[in-house]
């Protein structure tokens, strides 16, 4: 039983910890997040030579082939750095997706470029009516001779604006709510037929809401057979953007008691008054619970297995509730300054928030637990 | 990162498992398996059988006849434990004063006290909280004043958990008036058979007698009963707090108790209401469930600290909040399991021989006042609202 970072993990969480310490204070990433692009090219390049993006893909690929466990360590350094870079829709999960279910030329051919920084993905799989439902897909794709052709309307693609090459999830065989029948296409954005609404973020990030009109389309793998691993690339999607969650928390609760230390009304600082030292205890123990259910998320989904996804599950209920909770207080015990747009914590808020709305809410993980409606 | 168990680590597990399968008190197996309550002397034959086995001292140095396990050993221990549905172990004698002893008592209060202890041939209580001192349990007056070889004590003692079972108890007392507060309380053992010590019973709120009011009317006691030095009782007793910290969560029962609700809500038993598909219900279920996953976590990181040698992270005062938070989650999920049988009051049908006239489901009648008693835990050992002023002021320095 062991708990402490490994070296390679060390490594990797003190140079996130500098980057973000010394590249990427709280008005460089607004500066970012508001530039044309909504990111930095050169802060991207960067993450492909530290190795970041190469992270968790096989050695026979250039990858590092690390786990889920450092994918985590890395991915709370940049929560608590708040970063806008698309790592988690371009690497996270398209990357992931390619790895799970690319034929091993594709892998060859598409990770080679991801991981030297060339190249940039986003998975739409999301549609209007499905919200976190993966096979409530009504993206078909037809077969003929010159190949597939692709038609549907993908909603909310995280990172869509700036990816060269679309992963879609369409359907090829079966009904709405089939498992069987899915598959995954590679679709060029900048192709005829494909149009890209594109807006940013709540959260300061962009993404697209995407129409296909009979776009040309080339099948990523096997056809029908995506739903597994496009099930088991979100149940590890769950585990990293988890961890984004505990270094966003980790970063409102130190903010917020280090406000309540310097904030002082009625001639004291606000931090001696009881009510908000337990509020404050209250966000702490909420913090040190999430983390402790990201290791159970991490360890038992690098196990993998029919555990994982309910793992996976667990865990994004109790980033939801501790997540909103832990927001909602670190906001109000800043009282006015917290509903500024001028400070960092407001902006954190934003992100914890979203995060509960990604990959399936609270309620709707809970929903899933219980066994009361099929959202996978 | 991991949580695998080492080749050791699992053979120990199955000796343990193979413990309490096997080498229970056959009358306490079967107690057990009928769910009747344990008797005191149940309990005394269960912590026999674990000193037998060399077992008994968990948390002692190997110099005093104690195990010498690894927190792991310890929390398979306990997990084992919980699984067998096994009594817990009275920390009165064996993990609240045997500490305080063995650090700061003398060579012979060591020879005198621990083995009886180990053995458990002595049934011991503590003398903490007064009438008039809980949380702020310094204030104590009970009073310990010097005549010769002995202190002369008068004052009164409560919540005396099984002072009734009681051969003897270890108190704070107060041997100085000048100075902080702190600084005049002293740690004294008292035999409960000396002239002027007398106890009244408190019935708690589940109509029985777990709890009690130790009263001292100039009563003597030999100053060899002093331990270590006057005027440290304070610091020895907030040492002995931290001594054993991460079972107080419970987390071992509460799992046990979780596994045990969720076979009864698959296969609900005759007269219980089937809850599978009130999503409401199951919803607050799983949620328990979380908690609990995430505390046992927090537990596990405790733990791994401390075997690495570190002394166990700001995570570790979270461990009783959460714990007896998550304890009274699962209180409140029985009891409404139990549905309308939640309402007899029957509670001789846990004990030997009042199975006569039996409310089925038979752990339905004994939900209520479970619930109602437990509300004890997030108020005793420190109120949860005291453990948050400890991390407000030990952990987020405000």
């Amino acid at each position: 039983m062991d708990f402490a970072l490994n070296d390679i993990q060390q490594m990797l969480q003190d140079s996130a910890a500098k980057f973000i310490q010394n590249d990427y204070d709280f008005e460089t990433r607004r500066r970012l997040s508001e530039s044309e692009l909504g990111y930095s090219e050169e802060n991207w390049k960067l993450f492909a030579e530290l190795g970041w993006l190469a992270l968790p893909f096989d050695e026979e690929y250039g990858g590092l082939g690390g786990n889920l466990t450092d994918l985590m360590v890395l991915q709370i350094e940049l929560g608590r750095g708040l970063v806008v870079e698309p790592f988690f829709s371009s690497v996270v999960l398209g990357g992931n997706l390619i790895q799970r279910h690319g034929s091993a030329s594709q892998r060859a051919e598409l990770l080679e470029p991801l991981i030297a920084g060339e190249l940039k993905l986003a998975f739409a799989y999301i549609e209007p009516q499905s919200h976190t439902s993966i096979t409530d897909i009504e993206t078909s794709a037809e077969r003929s001779e010159a190949g597939y052709r692709l038609t549907g309307h993908k909603a909310v693609v995280l990172g869509g604006p700036s990816a060269d090459l679309l992963l879609v999830a369409a359907r090829t065989s079966g009904k709405r709510g089939d498992r069987n029948g899915l598959s995954l296409f590679l679709v060029d954005p900048a192709q005829p037929g494909v149009t890209l609404k594109s807006y940013p973020t709540n959260d300061g990030f962009r993404a697209a809401d995407i129409h296909f009109d009979d776009a040309k389309a080339s099948l990523l793998g096997e056809v029908d057979s995506a739903h597994g691993a496009i099930q088991a690339t979100l149940d590890d999607a769950i585990v990293a953007l988890s961890a984004e969650a505990v270094g966003v928390m980790e970063k409102l609760l130190d903010a917020t008691v280090e406000f309540c230390k310097v904030r002082k009304q009625f001639g004291q600082p606000i931090g001696k008054f009881q009510v908000l030292q337990h509020r404050m205890a209250d966000m702490f123990m909420e913090c040190e619970q999430t983390r402790s259910m990201l290791y159970f998320g991490a360890i038992t989904a690098t196990a993998g297995g029919e555990e994982a996804s309910r793992a996976a599950s667990m865990l994004k209920v109790k980033v939801g509730s501790a997540g909103r909770l832990v927001g909602q207080q670190a906001v109000q015990l800043h009282g006015g300054m917290g509903v500024s747009d001028e400070l960092d914590v407001g902006h954190f808020f934003k992100r914890i928030t979203m995060i509960n709305t990604l990959l399936g809410s609270r309620d709707e993980h809970l929903q899933r637990l219980i066994g009361d409606a099929q959202v996978a | 990162m991991n949580i695998d168990l080492t080749d050791e680590e699992l053979a120990f597990r199955d000796e343990v498992r193979a413990f309490f399968q096997n080498e229970l008190p056959p009358q306490v197996k079967e107690k057990i398996q009928r769910g009747l309550r344990i008797s005191r002397e149940d309990q005394i034959a269960y912590q026999q059988a674990l000193y037998a086995k060399g077992w008994a001292g968990a948390n002692w140095p190997e110099e005093y006849g104690g195990t010498g396990w690894s927190a792991t050993q310890k929390y398979i221990f306990n997990n084992e434990a919980a699984a067998a549905r096994a009594p817990r172990i009275i920390p009165f004698g064996l993990t609240m004063v045997a500490p305080v002893i063995y650090t700061f008592g003398n060579e012979e209060q060591k020879q005198r006290f621990l083995p009886d202890i180990l053995a458990s041939k002595v049934w011991w209580c503590q003398g903490y909280s007064e009438p008039n001192a809980g949380s702020d349990l310094a204030g104590l007056k009970t009073r310990a004043v010097r005549d010769g070889d002995h202190y002369i004590v008068n004052g009164t003692k409560t919540w005396t958990t099984l002072g009734h079972y009681a051969d003897w108890i270890f108190c704070l007392v107060r041997t100085s008036d000048t100075g902080k507060k702190q600084e005049g309380i002293s740690f004294l053992l008292i035999d409960m058979n000396s002239p002027g010590v007398s106890v009244t019973p408190i019935i708690t709120l589940d109509g029985r007698r777990e709890v009690n009011e130790v009263n001292f009317d100039e009563v003597r006691v030999p100053v060899e009963n002093l331990v270590g030095e006057e005027g440290k009782g304070w610091t020895y007793a907030k040492v002995l707090l931290t001594h054993e910290r991460t079972n107080i969560a419970g987390v071992a029962t509460s799992k046990q108790r979780l596994e045990r609700l969720r076979n009864m809500l698959a296969e609900p038993p005759a007269g219980m209401p089937s809850l599978v598909d009130n999503s409401v219900y199951m919803a607050r279920v799983m949620e328990t469930e979380i908690e609990l996953k995430a505390l046992e976590f927090t537990e596990l990181r405790v733990l791994s600290a401390v075997a690495t040698g570190k002394a166990p992270g700001p995570e570790s005062s979270i461990l009783k909040i959460k714990g007896t938070e998550v304890q009274q989650m699962i209180d409140e999920l029985y009891l409404e399991a139990a549905g309308h049988y939640a309402l007899p009051f029957v509670p001789e049908q846990y004990e030997e021989g009042g199975e006569a006239n039996m409310i089925e489901p038979h752990f339905a009648p004994d939900t209520a006042p479970h619930y109602y008693n437990n509300r004890k835990v997030t108020i005793f050992g420190g109120t949860n609202e005291i453990q948050k002023n400890i991390i407000a002021k030990a952990v987020l320095e405000l």
